[in-house]
């Protein structure tokens, strides 16, 4: 009677750490169930990516669509090459859609938007971003503005 | 000086010598794995009493500390205009950090010296001996399943504070201090990552659940068999276990989330 | 006696802490008699039990236990031979988190594959054998002191061991309680034939009930044999011993500086 008391009581106990665990999981990392592993893959050159990171947040019209995978220094270019992976139901990205870096609030982290072109032809896993907008600069904006240039 | 000397030099050598004890018994307590049918009853009863037993003062705990959390990062974040980040901030401090750290601090406390006095009576009663004589090695029966017992409940306890925290920080942030709920979970999930910071926030806890069980009980197990004796043993338990999980926490943390 | 002997300690060492605790013990114990041994607190009596136990190794010489070499046995046979081996602690050593019942039934149910009926029947024979059988319910901290006592013998008796050692049976016993223990001491090893090793600085009750004994005393025997024997011992550490004087070959002031010098009297001249 005891044994099973404390086997009940027990088990109790290693249903709420799953079910924190689920919690942690989904509710507080956003994790979702569905989204492992379709995603594909495509690539945005800039010339400055500022405080991008990885992990970045990747959307359009302000809703997320992927991640940045990773950032890396093209070392023909001279241009930060960065792997964006994008969820696979989003398959129909116009052909010459734009990646721009912004930034959330004022003070807030970066991320990449992708502003919609009006291609009939959609990127394809691999594609590169036809055009880009890096990030912006306050303190070069406003050297730029105190100089008249 | 050379008595400062010799003195430095026997304080090493005993260090390690009882740290060469210790791992010893570890691999004792290991190695012998008892039968499942054996085993797992004993494993059960004791993860109720270190574990079940140990969970009202981690909610409790957790509890305020997310509350506390809410209240001041409100305070410091609405400076800047950005309380809406208060979700984040409470959450990354929770999962990576206090969440382990705390709860193996109340653990050494509470569950930690439990053992250790347990052991330590059970050795001053004779009661290790006597199994001994019996012919059952008290380090399988007595020792083995208080070790993974700790061992198992550590993470659980972690990840159920971490998580009561965030709901205390939203009481406080989103039902009191008026945070809009959907930037609250919004900005939470688009900064905390399920493989960097939770994960590596469980794998803390089981480190210092693994080392904070280990000191317990091989505390009880090593102590002088009189009531001085496990009452210093019970508080070299909370001492060491505090200082080896701060210790371990900034080495873990400068491998999982240092840039080098 | 020497082809009966069931326990063989040869020129045993050992030492704790620096001091040395046996320094070559030689003894025999004979199968199936009750064997006293005796000597005046801090001699080791208790550290005698652990080495027959094989709970501690001796530096040198060597512990036979029925033909077995303690010292030198694998862990596994050890814990095979302590199957054979019954003892009762001087605190009872019972399980403080468990009943009688089960304090009783932990050997079976470790060592054996038996049905819980079984269990049951061979438990109560055993509670029946020491008058307890209606406390099986009680927990430890609910007993007396001689109760626990009994307990703890019903329990080292349950595997039917072979030999049983008596670590202080009558240390902080009341008369009643004392009479009890004697009694089942003589009784288990008439009824069971076990070799009985007893373990007490009460002279009167142990010479009473045992067939040898033997006096320890500075790592060493100084006495062995009958009851009889003991009493007409040349001997003046033996017969300081067994009739209880203050003072003799074991003197009654611990190693001190002359009195003078710590009274001060000498620097007053």
């Amino acid at each position: 009677m005891a044994q099973r008391t404390t086997e009940i009581i027990v088990g109790l106990f290693v249903l709420a750490g799953m079910g924190a665990m689920m919690f942690l999981a989904l509710q507080v990392s956003g994790l979702s169930l569905a989204a492992a592993g379709s995603t594909y893959t495509v690539y945005a050159d800039f010339t400055d990516t500022g405080g991008l990171g990885p992990r970045g947040r990747v959307s359009m019209a302000g809703v997320q669509v992927g991640s940045i995978e990773s950032i890396e220094l093209d070392r023909d270019t001279f241009k930060a090459r960065v792997t964006l992976s994008i969820d696979s139901d989003v398959n129909n990205i116009p052909a010459d859609s734009a990646a721009m870096i912004r930034t959330s609030g004022l003070l807030g982290e970066q991320y990449i938007d992708i502003s919609i072109g009006g291609d009939l032809e959609s990127l394809q896993p691999g594609d590169n971003f036809y055009t880009t907008q890096s990030a912006m600069n306050i303190e070069r904006l406003i050297s730029n503005f105190a100089s008249g240039r | 000086m050379m008595d400062a000397i010799a003195r430095l030099g026997k304080n090493t050598l005993d260090f390690l010598a009882s740290f060469g004890r210790a791992s010893q018994f570890l691999l004792g307590v290991l190695v012998g794995v008892p039968k499942p049918s054996v085993g797992l009853p004993l494993l059960l009863k004791q993860i109720y009493s270190v574990g079940v037993l140990s969970l009202v003062i981690v909610v409790v705990s957790g509890l305020f500390i997310g509350m506390v959390l809410g209240l001041q990062g409100y305070t410091i974040l609405s400076d800047f205009g950005s309380e809406s980040a208060i979700g984040q901030m409470i959450a990354l401090t929770l999962v990576r950090e206090l969440g382990p750290v705390v709860t193996a601090l109340l653990f050494a406390g509470r569950a930690g010296s439990a053992l250790t006095a347990e052991i330590g009576l059970m050795k001053a009663t004779e009661q290790l001996s006597s199994m001994e004589m019996m012919g059952v090695d008290p380090l399988r029966r007595v020792i083995a399943p208080r070790l993974w017992a700790g061992f198992l409940s550590m993470p659980i306890l972690a990840v159920v504070f971490s998580m009561v925290g965030i709901l205390g920080g939203m009481l406080v942030g989103v039902e009191w201090l008026g945070v809009f709920e959907g930037s609250f979970w919004g900005n939470m999930q688009a900064s905390v990552d399920f493989r960097d910071d939770v994960l590596n926030g469980v794998i803390k806890s089981v480190v210092f659940g693994f080392v904070c069980a280990w000191i317990a009980v091989y505390q009880g197990y090593d102590c002088v068999p009189t009531s001085a004796g496990i009452s210093s043993a019970t508080t070299k338990t909370v001492v060491y276990s505090s200082l080896a999980v701060l210790g371990l926490d900034f080495i873990l943390t400068a491998v999982m989330f240092g840039n080098f | 006696m020497a082809e009966a002997a069931y326990i063989f300690l040869e020129n045993v060492v050992f030492s704790r802490s620096g001091r040395r605790v046996f320094d070559g013990l030689s003894l025999q114990i004979p199968r199936g008699k009750i064997t006293a041994i005796m000597g005046p607190s801090g001699t080791g009596k208790t550290t005698l039990l652990r080495l027959i136990g094989g709970q501690l190794k001796p530096e040198s010489g060597s512990v036979l236990v029925d033909g077995h070499d303690i010292p030198k046995l694998r862990r596994g046979a050890l814990f095979q031979l302590r199957k054979k081996m019954g003892m009762l602690f001087q605190s009872g050593a019972l399980f403080t988190d468990v009943s009688v019942y089960e304090n009783v039934a932990f050997p079976l149910r470790v060592h054996t594959k038996l049905p819980e009926d079984m269990i049951r029947d061979i438990v109560l024979m055993k509670l029946e054998a020491v008058g307890l059988r209606g406390a099986r319910d009680l927990m430890p901290a609910e007993l007396s002191g001689g109760m626990t006592r009994r307990v703890a013998l019903a329990r080292s008796i349950v595997l039917d061991p072979e030999l049983i050692m008596y670590d202080e049976p009558f240390a902080g016993q009341d008369p009643i309680a004392m009479g009890v223990v004697v009694k089942l001491i003589r009784q288990l090893n008439i009824a069971m034939g076990l070799t009985s090793v007893l373990v007490s600085h009460d002279v009167p009750e142990s010479l009473n009930i045992c067939h040898y004994a033997c006096i320890l005393s500075d790592g060493k025997v100084i006495g062995a044999g009958t009851p009889e024997q003991l009493r007409e011992h040349s001997s003046d550490k033996v017969q300081q011993f067994l009739q209880g004087k203050p003072d003799g070959p074991v003197p009654f002031h611990y190693p001190a500086p002359e009195r003078a010098v710590d009274f001060g009297l000498g620097a007053k001249q």
